[in-house]
């Protein structure tokens, strides 16, 4: 029996990956089983794994072609890029120069992509964090954009959806990505008080000063399977308490456990879930 | 505890110490000279140390184990003190402390991290790092407090929230999370004083405040020192350099507008005078409360709100926006 979110309606679900010829030969290798996936295939079946369901973390590109409709998708605040505040340096390259590095690696201008798009016709304001830029960590531009798109939700009235990759808060902008923890979570205070859904969405992994701030703050949390996600970073705590982590510590299913997850979606049957989420909420 | 760079400074006091009892025994005038000219000395390089301090030197001073702690002013600044145990879930965490107390004339609610002088006090206070339960405790008197229109004091002493097994599966993250939205829409006044260190996140959840005021020694930072040191170059012992480099001292932070207000320390730090300094918080909570008072609480939330909002320092369309006070430097 097919499960309910499994619709095979062409109209509602938009194969644009499929119609993308990917070049012969480009393969991954599962990182959890081992199975060599073909790229066409990996890309069909949402970068997860046909053996092991191994969710393959994703470029928020790739997240923005599964979750929005067609070409629904419009990106704001595109001319927004950091600088260097604290004027910071690790000695050998400055945090400039990485950034310029990270954004010629990434083809991005920041840790996250924000904008409107429709997820099976539902308008809604969305942030996408990018854990190849800085390990999508939050500073003074991921912050504002965030801040923004949720400002955003506020003034159109429609739902908002995070969906949070990151390690944290970018330490070479220093306390300037601390206070971002409170601007972001101070922004959903007022999206809350306006009674404007807000569906946060945490992949592999989502950990400090983002998990510490808005992506725990959704009506409804969802975790992709098997995703870490926390306040401390796993090293960290065995360093602290001089003891090795039970397994499962600290992963989606942990956390559903405990209660601080509302439900653990496999990511083909995401879409489909936050869409009627928002036909409950909205 | 003497840290190295006091000791030149606990040098000259030994030898005054010495003299001094030899003049009280022999009191001749040669004595008395060289006891005048000692003392200025001494004073002289304070003021040299104190004016020079560097980054390392600071995180040290908020460290000292002789600094006062948070019940150390609750005694020295407010009257009537009653605390207030529990999270009403799941435990009373003691590496925060909340109550009621009075301000002169006026009530207010205490929260404030506490860490220990001694193994068995830092043992109960698991060294002032909060787990969740001290968040939601923290947030359970906020919300009293709200009711009862009175003004919410919080004092910041901790290296951050505390990392642990019992801390992850009680949702750390998620009770920092709520504390920072839940204070952000406060309709009374709040006021957050950092004592000590101010450890991240763990800081964070209990400093979302109309006005952050600092003590000139203490430090705030997304990172300690030895965390960053360790990432950067895997080496925690360099952590001067990277105190350095996190720009996480008072002077530091009021000048990227993140505070509101540095409060002087006397000479040679905090830990030397627990009543001086004290009685320099109390004034500053007291000017700055005044001032709080007289605002409604729509103002209070947006007001805050509006702090936070400016919070940032980026480039949009090639122009550069902000929060750093434009002041020029002494
Ligand atoms: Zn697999």
């Amino acid at each position: 029996m097919k499960k309910w979110y499994e619709r095979t309606d062409e109209k509602r679900i938009p194969e644009k990956s499929k119609a993308k010829k990917m070049p012969e030969g480009l393969w991954s290798k599962c990182p959890s089983c081992g199975k060599v996936i073909y790229q066409e295939q990996l890309i069909d079946n949402q970068y997860t794994c046909m053996e092991c369901d191994h969710h393959f973390r994703i470029g928020a590109k790739e997240r923005i072609e599964i979750t929005f409709d067609d070409k629904s998708f419009k990106e704001m605040d595109t001319r927004i890029t950091s600088l260097n505040p604290l004027e910071f340096t690790d000695n050998i390259t400055s945090y400039d120069k990485r950034l310029s590095q990270a954004m010629k690696k990434t083809n991005l201008t920041e840790a996250v992509v924000t904008g409107t798009g429709k997820i099976y016709g539902i308008h809604v304001a969305c942030a996408i964090l990018d854990f190849n830029f800085f390990g999508g960590s939050m500073g003074s531009v991921v912050g504002e954009k965030i801040t923004r798109v949720v400002e955003k939700a506020i003034k159109n009235k429609i739902p908002l959806v995070i969906i949070s990759m990151s390690g944290g808060a970018r330490m070479q902008e220093g306390i300037f990505s601390l206070m971002q923890m409170a601007k972001t979570s101070a922004a959903l205070a007022l999206l809350s008080e306006k009674r404007v859904p807000y569906i946060s969405i945490l992949a592999d992994p989502t950990t400090g000063g983002v998990s510490a701030s808005f992506s725990m703050l959704g009506d409804i949390n969802i975790a992709e399977p098997k995703a870490l996600i926390g306040f401390a970073g796993p090293r960290v705590i065995e360093q602290t308490i001089k003891q090795k982590l039970p397994p499962g510590f600290q992963r989606s299913e942990f956390l559903l456990e405990h209660g601080m997850v509302d439900i653990v979606v496999h990511r083909k049957a995401l879409k489909a879930t936050v869409a009627q989420l928002l036909r409950y909420m909205t | 505890m003497i840290l190295d760079f006091e000791k030149p400074i606990n040098d000259l006091e030994k030898k005054l110490e010495t003299v001094q009892k030899t003049y009280e025994k022999h009191p001749d005038p040669e004595r008395k000279i060289e006891m005048k000219n000692l003392e200025k000395q001494i004073k002289r390089l304070k003021i040299e140390i104190h004016n020079h301090l560097t980054p390392w030197q600071r995180v040290q001073l908020a460290r000292h184990p002789a600094r006062p702690y948070f019940l150390d002013y609750v005694k020295l600044i407010f009257h009537n003190f009653i605390e207030i145990h529990g999270d009403r879930t799941f435990k009373d965490d003691k590496s925060v402390v909340t109550g009621w107390a009075d301000l002169d004339n006026q009530s207010v609610m205490l929260i404030g991290q506490q860490k220990g002088r001694t193994v068995e006090e830092n043992l109960m206070r698991n060294f002032g790092s909060m787990h969740p339960e001290g968040y939601r405790k923290a947030l359970r008197v906020m919300k009293m407090a709200e009711k009862f229109s009175k003004p919410i004091i919080t004092f910041i002493d901790t290296q951050g929230a505390y990392p642990g097994i019992g801390a992850e599966e009680r949702g750390q993250a998620e009770a920092i999370a709520r504390n920072l939205k839940e204070m952000s829409s406060l309709k009374v006044p709040v006021i957050t004083v950092v004592i000590g260190e101010g450890g991240s996140g763990g800081a964070l959840g209990i400093g979302v405040a109309n006005k952050v005021l600092m003590l000139e020694n203490s430090t705030y930072s997304v990172i300690s020192p030895e965390g960053c040191a360790s990432i950067l170059w895997r080496d925690a012992t360099r952590a001067p350099e990277a105190a350095k480099a996190l720009k996480l001292t008072a002077q530091d932070l009021y000048y990227f507008g993140v505070i509101d207000l540095i409060i002087d320390e006397p000479l040679g730090g905090a830990h030397t005078d627990h009543l001086m300094t004290a009685n320099s918080i109390k004034k500053e909570i007291k000017n700055t409360l005044a001032k709080l008072n007289k605002l409604s609480s729509k103002s209070l939330v947006s007001q805050r709100y509006h702090k936070y909002r400016t919070l940032g320092e980026y480039i949009e369309k090639n122009q550069i926006k902000t929060s750093r006070k434009k002041i020029t430097k002494k």
